[in-house]
């Protein structure tokens, strides 16, 4: 994946760039506002990290002009600012996804990997299938091997969300973001207890589990290899 | 050196001149002079020009009269009344001579003669002597000449010197009463300029002190009442306030200070310690991972203060809304029903329906998070079974969000001071938290215009969120 890094802060830049190349990705950097717009409207990139403040122009800006000239590739804005309001703006102006500094890599990582997913193109899924694990969007069923397994809503949402970025892995924050529609952080971890209570109704009794925690980054639903 | 003080008096003149006051004051002097001084040349024109008339139509009058008499009894009868007339008290003057220009009559000194034989339509001007306390006097009088059939030449006259002494009398009136008016308009001018000038100055001096960093200073009062007053009084305030602020400032700045250096040092600490064992890439993985943590927590404080920094600026009033707030309770009991359980404490949702408000759901659901997590934090006790209860409902037109819980409560002196920032009751000094929890709830409930108010739950704590519906 071509990834495009708008960033203006070169130690967080070169570090952003190793550590993509080093998870696979291929990274290039724009230290300023008016490079980082030049650079786009190549077009080669699959994802742009974009810095909200930047020297020269504004990030945001350079999102509305993509987006005004039809260029539909996904964004991804990092700042600073971190509240309803920003969080708001940048979405408005056209950013796929926010990103609160500080950050931890995976986090960035994980959001960059699965806004890349989202753009593939192909039609709505209306069944998504993990392994022997198969979830119904339309009548709202899981099954595993066959077998009916009875799922509150909220944890249906939680699995759905899950295996449509089956093999990538899903922080926490991305979880309660798009789950739950929380934009802050609780204290609590209730993020694992409901993971917890889900694997227990997925993975309970089975030989191979699919719901995986992945260590200091998250969850990922993945078929285990045998 | 030597003119310096001059330079100064100068300069306080020059001062002064730029006040309001003064400068106000010498407009009003001069409006005021140029209309005293229209107004009197004004009257004493008016007042000249019907003296005049008066004494021409008097002069017409007694020609006409002594014409009568001429016509009715002849030279003899014309003196005759010239004679008794001038004995009168307000007599004018008269004189009589015969064609040669021989003096027959009259009670006049010295006269031109030219002026008595030339015949006038209109009276004229003409300066003569006549006898007073047996002297000759100069006067101006305002005559007219006529001649009879007879070749007698008349002159009669009314004297105008009354006339010109009113003017006079007015004119100096004039100059004086024009000098004391400068002389009391000044004097009123500069007590009113250097009381203006003391006032401002007084003011100006406290507010250098006050920028100085005594913010405890105040202007002065006079008590008078005065417009200098109401500022004064309106400014004191307005510090009062600024003061208020800069001591919450203050007590932040100290609390973020020990909050923030505190985990900073200890993650130093942390990694000096790291650094100095031998060798050891296990020893070095855990102190970097517990050094992480430690960042990760400071962060969350941080985000934290500014969360509650920004709600208490109002800037997120943008993203209102209409919420339902009994939405947003069964929603978060719903995400923390399984940590609840898992602690062993029921968590209970008594919220029926919806209860909507304009608000911001975010912010709601993150005070609602804030409470139901210290509530399972703190809110236990040794034989009671644990319990948390969230509950929504309507009190005329407000919308109430409590929770409660089953743990020791607050005493009641405490009640107020866990409001605010980075207030953790030694109780609970070595649960985990910032601190900031309740700040920010109370935060958010300045924000919606609501109250927030713990209580007893009897037993537990109980803190209610009140918050207009409309």
């Amino acid at each position: 994946m071509r990834i495009l890094i708008v960033e203006d802060d070169r130690e967080a830049a070169t570090y952003l760039v190793k550590a993509l190349k080093e998870a696979g990705h291929v990274a290039e950097h724009a230290a300023d506002g008016e490079s980082g717009a030049h650079m786009v409207t190549t077009g080669a990139y699959d994802v742009v990290v974009m810095d909200r403040m930047l020297p020269k122009r504004d990030g945001l800006s350079i999102v509305q002009e993509m987006r005004g000239r039809g260029d539909a590739t996904p964004v991804l804005v990092l700042s600073a600012l971190g509240q309803v309001d920003d969080r708001v703006d940048g979405l408005r102006a056209g950013g796929d996804d926010y990103l609160t500094k500080p950050y931890a890599f995976t986090e960035l990582l994980a959001r960059v990997e699965a806004l890349a997913r989202r753009t593939r193109p192909g039609e709505v899924e209306t069944t998504y299938r993990v392994g022997d694990l198969l979830l119904d969007r339309l009548s709202h069923t899981v099954t595993r091997a066959g077998e009916d397994v009875p799922l509150q809503p909220r944890e249906f949402r939680l699995l759905e969300y899950l295996m449509k970025n089956a093999g990538q892995v899903v922080t926490r924050t991305m979880l309660l973001e798009n789950v739950w529609d929380y934009h802050f952080d609780p204290q609590t971890n209730v993020i694992d207890v409901h993971m917890s209570r889900l694997r227990s109704k997925i993975d309970k009794g089975q030989e191979r589990p699919l719901l995986h925690t992945v260590r200091g980054a998250g969850y990922m639903v993945r078929e285990t290899p045998k | 050196m030597s003119d310096e003080p001059a330079r100064e008096r100068f300069s306080a003149l020059r001062r002064l001149f730029r006040t309001t006051a003064v400068r106000l004051s010498a407009i009003y002097i001069v409006v005021f002079t140029v209309f005293s001084l229209f107004l009197v040349v004004a009257v004493t024109h008016e007042a000249a020009r019907v003296v005049d008339r008066q004494l021409v139509e008097a002069i017409a009058v007694e020609v006409d009269t002594l014409l009568d008499d001429y016509r009715d009894g002849g030279l003899v009868r014309l003196v005759t009344t010239l004679d008794e007339r001038a004995r009168r008290p307000d007599a004018g003057l008269f004189y009589v001579v015969d064609p040669n220009g021989n003096p027959v009559a009259g009670n006049v000194a010295e006269l031109p003669l030219q002026a008595v034989i030339e015949d006038d339509d209109e009276p004229h001007r003409l300066a003569y002597s006549r006898f007073e306390d047996g002297r000759e006097a100069r006067h101006v009088a305002l005559v007219r000449s006529f001649t009879l059939e007879n070749g007698f030449h008349v002159l009669v006259g009314r004297d105008i010197g009354e006339r010109e002494r009113f003017r006079s009398v007015f004119r100096k009136a004039f100059r004086w009463i024009a000098g004391a008016m400068v002389v009391l308009a000044g004097l009123t001018w500069w007590f009113l300029a250097r009381r203006v000038l003391k006032r401002i100055d007084q003011v100006s001096e406290a507010s250098r002190r006050i920028v100085a960093g005594d913010l405890s200073g105040r202007l002065p009062v006079s008590g008078s009442g005065d417009e200098f007053d109401r500022l004064a009084v309106s400014l004191n305030d307005m510090l009062a306030k600024i003061g208020e602020l800069m001591k919450g400032l203050k007590e932040v700045s100290d609390n973020i200070a020990h909050d923030l250096k505190t985990p900073l040092t200890r993650l130093r600490n942390r990694l000096e310690a790291a650094l100095a064992e031998p060798e050891d890439a296990d020893g070095h993985r855990r102190a970097l991972e517990a050094a992480i943590e430690e960042s990760d927590g400071l962060i969350r404080t941080f985000d934290a203060l500014l969360m509650i920094a920004r709600v208490e600026a109002g800037s997120s009033l943008a993203t209102a809304d209409e919420v339902d707030l009994a939405e947003i309770a069964r929603e978060v009991g719903e995400l923390y029903e399984p940590v609840a359980e898992d602690a062993g404490v029921a968590l209970s949702v008594e919220a029926e329906g919806s209860v909507k408000l304009v608000g911001v759901r975010e912010l709601l659901a993150q005070a609602l998070v804030n409470l139901v997590d210290n509530a399972l934090k703190h809110g236990r006790s040794e034989g009671r079974e644990a319990k948390v209860t969230i509950s929504v409902g309507r009190e005329g037109d407000r919308a109430v969000l409590s929770v409660a819980d089953a743990g020791p409560g607050v005493p009641e002196a405490d009640r107020t001071r866990v409001l605010d920032r980075f207030t953790r009751l030694e109780a609970s000094r070595n649960a985990p938290g910032s601190g900031l929890g309740l700040a920010l709830v109370a935060a958010v409930a300045r924000h919606h215009r609501g109250t927030i108010e713990l209580s007893d739950a009897a037993p537990g704590l109980m803190v209610t969120i009140r918050l207009p519906t409309a």
